[in-house]
C-alpha cells in the first residue's frame, strides 16, 4: 500500500510499504477514506519529538471502512468508523475509570521503558506518533491496523459524511476536554492561547459550555477571524500587550480560566522564548512554553489553567511562584478520546457543533508532503489539511 | 528444537554453578522478604555495586487472585508471556525450562517447586543438572477495592564465580531485571486484555517472528 512515511526533519515521503495484517484477535483493518494532518504532526515533522524512526508511517487522525476483523473484534466489515488517536485496551484500571489516554496495556511492554524513564510512568500507545508511544503505524495511509478495535472506534451513521465526523479522532475531543478541564462556569471570562484547530474547538466548546466571554490570542489574521466568527473576542499578540489587555477585558480581575492550546513550539518574541528556541535547535530540548508562562500570569488568583497543547520535555524559567502564590489549579493530559466520542457525535448530529469550517485543503494522499510543508509554512491560510487516499490527483482543491 | 544448538553446559559448568547453589537458595529464602530499616522491598534498595542478585517487580492486574494463580500454576502457560522462554516441560516433579540464548542457542534450567500456597505463592528453585542457578517466587495479594490483584515476581540468580561465570551470566541473564519487568507487563496484558499487545504492522514483524528469524 501507499503511506506517508517519516525520513527525517522536514522530510516526509509517500512510499510503498507492506499492507497491515490482523495480528491479535481484537484487531481490525481499515481502508482509510479520510485522514488529517495534525498540528502535533508538525512536532514530528520539525524533529522535536524523540523516538521517531525513518520509515515510520505517521497519522493519528483518521477514519475509514472496516475491511477485515479479528475473531474478537466487535466491528463488522463495511462499517464506517472514526478511530481515537489514543489506543486503549478497555480492561485496565485506567480504562475502567475512563482515563483512556493512560491505558496501561496499549504500549507494548518493550516500548514502555523510554517514556517511563522520561515521565516516571510509561505512556499509552498512540497511532503514528513515535516509538515513545508504541511505534504504531499511523493512518496517513491506504490501510491501517487498529488494535483493540472493540474499544476505540465509533461507528458513523451513513448520512454523516466524513468531513463532519473526522475530527472526532482527536482535535474535537481535545478542544472539548481542554474546555472541560478549565471547569467553565456561566459568568466566566476564558482566554485561549492559539487559534489552531484545537484552540478553535476549545473556543467553540467553551461557548457551548456557557462562558460569558471567550478571548482568543494568536497573530495569524485569518485564524483570529475564524475565532471571531465562532463568537470570541480576539487579541493579536504582536500588536497588543496580552496581559494588560486581558486584565482590562476581564474588568481588572484576570481571566477565570486560561487554556494553552499552543504547546511546545510557541511563537513569540519574549527573551526566554528566544532562548528556548535556540536550545530546541541545538537539541538540548527545552520546550518553548511562552504561551503557558503568559497564561499563568494572566489567570486570576484561584483560577484554572488547562493545557491541551502538547509538551514533551522540560521547560526553563517556569513561573512556579505565580502558580503557587496565586493558588492555581492545573489540568492537562492527552485526551481521553473514548470518553467523549459518543456525546460529541450526538452534538454533531443535532447541529450543536459543526467543525467543517476548519478544513481549508483537501489533497490526495500522494500529495501529503506538500500538505505538511504548507500546513507548517502557511499556517494562516492552511488551517487544516484532509488527505483522501481515494482521491484522484487532479481533483485536489 | 535443534539439539545441536543446546549448549551442553550441564557437563562443563554445572559443577561451578551448583556448588554454591544450596547456600544461595538458603540466602534467597532468608532475604526475599527481608526488610531493611524501612518498609520497602529489599530489591528496591540503592545498590552501589551491581552485585545484588535479587530482582523484583510488582504489577496490579484487574483480575481475581484465584484466576491469576491458576494460570501461573500451569507452568506450560508461562512461555505465552515470558519472551525468552521457549518452552517449559514437566519431568516428574521437575520442570525443564528451555530458555533462548544469543545466536539461536538455548540453555536448560531445571527447577522444582519448593512452595505452593493456593492463591498466594508459588516458589521454585533450580536443581542439579540445571545450566543456571536460580530461584523465583511469584506472589498474589488482593489490591484495594476492585483494583484486582497485586502480583509480585522476585527472582534470584547466582552467576557462577570467576571470569567464565561472569561471561555466562552476561550471556544468559542479560538484564534479567528488564526481562522480568517486561514479562510481568505481558502477563498483565494477557490477563487483562486476552492478548499480548504489539505495534507490529504485519505478522512477520512481530517480535516473536523476528526472534524465530534470528534463530534460523
Ligand atoms: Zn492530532
Ligand atoms: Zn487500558
Amino acid at each position: 500500500m501507499r503511506a506517508l512515511t517519516w525520513h527525517g526533519t522536514h522530510d516526509v515521503r509517500v512510499d510503498t510499504v507492506d499492507d497491515p495484517e490482523i495480528i491479535n484477535s481484537r484487531d481490525a483493518i481499515l481502508k482509510i477514506t479520510s485522514t488529517a494532518i495534525c498540528g502535533s504532526d508538525l512536532h514530528l515533522y520539525d524533529g522535536v519529538i524523540p523516538g521517531v524512526r525513518p520509515g515510520d508511517v505517521l497519522g493519528h487522525e483518521f477514519m475509514g471502512e472496516v475491511v477485515e476483523t479479528g475473531r474478537d473484534s466487535t466491528l463488522k466489515k463495511g462499517q464506517r468508523v472514526v478511530v481515537p488517536f489514543t489506543i486503549s485496551c478497555g480492561g485496565c484500571f485506567h480504562c475502567k475509570i475512563q482515563q483512556y489516554s493512560a491505558c496501561e496495556n496499549s504500549n507494548p511492554a518493550e516500548k514502555q521503558d523510554m517514556s517511563a524513564t522520561l515521565y516516571g510512568h510509561p505512556m499509552a500507545g498512540l497511532f503514528g506518533y513515535s516509538h515513545l508511544t508504541g511505534g504504531y503505524s499511523g493512518g496517513q495511509a491506504e490501510y491501517v491496523r487498529v488494535p483493540y478495535s472493540d474499544v476505540g472506534p465509533i461507528v458513523i451513521p451513513d448520512h454523516l459524511e466524513d468531513e463532519k465526523v473526522l475530527f472526532l479522532s482527536d482535535i474535537l475531543p481535545t478542544g472539548w476536554m481542554g474546555a472541560e478541564n478549565a471547569e467553565i462556569q456561566p459568568d466566566d471570562t476564558v482566554a485561549v492561547w492559539g487559534c489552531g484547530p484545537v484552540g478553535l474547538f476549545a473556543i467553540q466548546s467553551a461557548i457551548v459550555m456557557g462562558a460569558s466571554k471567550v478571548i482568543a490570542i494568536d497573530h495569524y489574521p485569518h485564524r483570529l477571524e475564524l475565532a471571531k466568527q465562532l463568537g470570541a473576542e480576539v487579541i493579536d499578540f504582536r500588536k497588543t500587550d496580552v496581559r494588560e489587555a486581558l486584565m482590562e477585558m476581564s474588568g481588572g480581575i484576570g481571566c477565570d480560566a486560561v487554556i494553552d492550546a499552543v504547546g511546545m513550539e510557541a511563537h513569540g518574541f519574549a527573551i526566554d522564548n528566544m532562548i528556548d528556541i535556540a536550545k530546541q535547535k541545538i537539541g538540548i530540548g527545552a520546550d518553548r512554553a511562552s504561551a503557558l508562562k503568559q497564561a499563568i500570569l494572566a489567570v486570576r488568583p484561584g483560577g484554572r489553567v488547562s493545557i491541551p497543547g502538547v509538551y514533551g520535555g522540560m521547560t526553563d524559567k517556569f513561573p512556579l511562584g505565580a502558580l503557587m502564590e496565586k493558588g492555581l489549579q492545573v489540568r492537562s493530559g492527552q485526551t481521553h478520546v473514548q470518553r467523549y466520542t459518543k456525546d460529541l457525535l450526538e452534538k454533531i448530529e443535532d447541529g450543536t457543533l459543526d467543525t467543517t469550517f476548519l478544513i481549508s485543503h483537501r489533497l490526495p494522499l500522494e500529495e501529503a508532503p506538500r500538505g505538511y510543508k504548507n500546513f507548517r509554512e502557511e499556517q494562516d491560510s492552511w488551517t487544516k489539511v484532509v488527505l483522501k487516499p481515494g482521491m484522484e490527483q487532479e481533483q485536489a482543491a | 528444537m535443534d539439539d545441536r544448538k543446546t549448549i551442553g553446559l550441564a557437563g562443563t559448568m554445572a559443577g561451578i554453578a551448583l556448588a554454591a547453589g544450596g547456600a544461595a537458595f538458603a540466602g534467597f529464602l532468608a532475604q526475599r522478604h527481608k526488610q531493611g530499616d524501612d518498609d520497602a522491598p529489599l530489591y528496591t534498595r540503592k545498590r552501589p555495586g551491581t552485585d545484588n542478585p535479587i530482582v523484583g517487580r510488582t504489577v496490579t492486574i484487574r483480575k481475581p487472585r484465584e484466576e491469576l494463580y491458576e494460570f501461573w500454576k500451569d507452568f506450560q502457560n508461562l512461555p505465552s508471556f515470558m519472551e525468552n522462554v521457549e518452552s517449559i516441560r514437566e519431568e516428574g516433579d521437575a520442570r525443564i525450562w528451555t530458555i533462548k540464548a544469543p545466536a539461536g542457542r538455548t540453555v536448560e534450567v531445571r527447577t522444582k517447586i519448593v512452595q505452593d500456597t493456593a492463591n498466594q505463592t508459588i516458589a521454585w528453585r533450580s536443581v542439579e543438572g540445571s545450566d543456571i542457578d536460580t530461584n523465583g517466587e511469584v506472589s498474589f495479594a488482593d489490591a484495594p477495592g476492585d483494583r484486582g490483584t497485586r502480583v509480585s515476581l522476585v527472582m534470584f540468580y547466582d552467576p557462577p564465580a570467576g571470569e567464565l561465570g561472569r561471561a555466562i551470566a552476561k550471556l544468559f541473564l542479560r538484564e534479567p531485571e528488564v526481562q522480568a519487568r517486561h514479562d510481568l507487563k505481558r502477563f498483565k496484558m494477557l490477563m487483562e486484555t486476552g492478548e499480548v499487545t504489539t505495534s507490529a504492522h504485519t505478522n512477520d514483524a512481530t517480535r516473536k517472528a523476528k526472534q524465530q528469524e534470528n534463530e534460523a
